[in-house]
Order: structure tokens, then sequence, then C-alpha cells
């Protein structure tokens, strides 16, 4: 198990992505699945930057473990701000043409749709939220 | 991310290459606002592209929604990523895409 606590900013978010790729990149990941991951590792924390400390700045950490047989990763975030369960939400309406359509919530909609698994919790003051992609 | 960009005879040609995410965006979306009112028709190119995440979306979404009065804005080239990025959002219903 790996860890990488940042300050939760827009500007660090590229930090955090480079310290999952190169797990990833360990783990022989397949290309497409790596995407994916890179994509659910900026949507979900983008959503923190947003909403868990503002207007405050406040700390994120980001944990990549391994599971073997079958062999999947799960990529784990913590912050410890406002209780936010991004899951709670009803996802966006997908049908709607362009000029009513509101870009928001699409974000959680790709994480849901590419992970295999996808679980949040608040405990001891912390929104902990785990994604998981099966890599075989 | 790497953009490049040529405008012709009321075309913007835009060709991206790398990810277009949170930090990326902004970018994407200065270099297509900037010219977006001289332009009758915008080719994206996305052949270079690795993905988009929902940040990207926002970008293309204001975009389509600048050119739908006027003229057309055409994707190309996306990858599977991509594609699947705009099935599952139902973009790909809303887009040209080439």
């Amino acid at each position: 198990m790996d860890e990488l606590t940042i300050e939760a900013t827009v500007e660090n978010i590229p930090t955090a992505a480079d310290f999952v790729d190169k797990k990833l990149e360990q783990l022989d990941c397949p290309v497409k699945y790596q995407r994916q991951i890179d994509i659910a590792v900026d949507e979900l924390l983008s959503n923190i930057v947003s909403y868990a400390y503002r207007p405050e700045i406040g700390p994120a950490t980001v944990r990549v473990e391994v599971q073997q047989d079958p062999i999947a990763v799960v990529v784990t975030f913590i912050d410890h701000g406002v209780p936010y369960d991004p899951l709670a939400a009803d996802d966006p309406d997908i049908t709607l043409p362009a000029d009513e359509r509101d870009p928001g919530g699409l974000g959680i909609l790709l994480v849901k749709n590419s992970m295999d698994d996808i679980s949040y919790t608040y405990e001891n003051g912390q929104n902990i939220l785990s994604i998981k992609k099966n890599l075989s | 991310m790497d953009i490049t960009k040529t405008i012709d005879d009321g075309t913007m040609h835009m060709a991206v290459k790398g990810r277009i995410n949170t930090i990326t965006a902004p970018d994407f979306e200065t270099a297509i606002q900037e010219d977006i009112d001289k332009v009758t028709r915008l080719d994206i190119d996305f052949a270079d592209l690795d993905y988009l995440s929902s940040a990207g979306l926002r970008v293309i979404l204001g975009a389509q929604k600048a050119m739908a009065g006027k003229g057309e804005m055409v994707i190309h080239n996306v990858n599977e990523t991509v594609m699947e990025v705009f099935e599952v959002t139902g973009f790909a219903t809303i887009l040209t895409i080439e």
C-alpha cells in the first residue's frame, strides 16, 4: 500500500495523478484501464478541490492498493472536509438536447461506469471514497 | 496537452495532443473561445488525444452550443476511451463525430 497526501488544490492534481500513474505502470496495467483510472482520479480529486474545504484549503490523501487473485487496483481518496457523498446524487439526464444540457454530474457518472466497484463512507470526520478496477 | 490551431476561410482546425483534464481544460477552452466568433465551422482532431475528463466535456458542450446557431462542429478520430466517455455521457448523440 502506498499513499500520498497533497494540499487539495487544482495545481496539485497532476502530482497525485502522476503518483497513481507510476503505480499503474509498475503493474503493467493495460493502457485502456490506465486511462479510465486517470480520468477517475481527475474527477474525484477535482470534486475534493471544489467541495471539501472551500473557501479554505485542506489535505487530500490518495492511497493505492493492489489486490491479488484476481488482480485489481483499489484507489482510495480521503479528505476531512464537509461530509459529501458523490454517489448520493441522481445521475444527470443524458438524453437532453445540447442546449438544455448542464455539464454537472458527468464526472461521477464516468467513474461509476468505468470502474468495477465504487464505495463511499464517512468515518472519523473523513470522506473516504474507493474505486476498484479489475486488471484481468 | 498540446494544441495546434489554424483558421482558414471561416473554419477553425484544431488538433489536441495528450490529455484534457482539470488542469489543461482551461487552455483548451481559451484556444476555442478566443477565435470561435470568427468561424462558422470548427473541426477538432483528437487523433493524438489520450483521453478527456468531464472538465473537457464542459468545454466541448460550450463549443457545441456556440456553433449550433451559426455553423457546425465536427470531432474527428476519437480513440476507444474518448468514444466511451462520449457514449456514457450521452454526448455521442449531440455531437457530430467522424
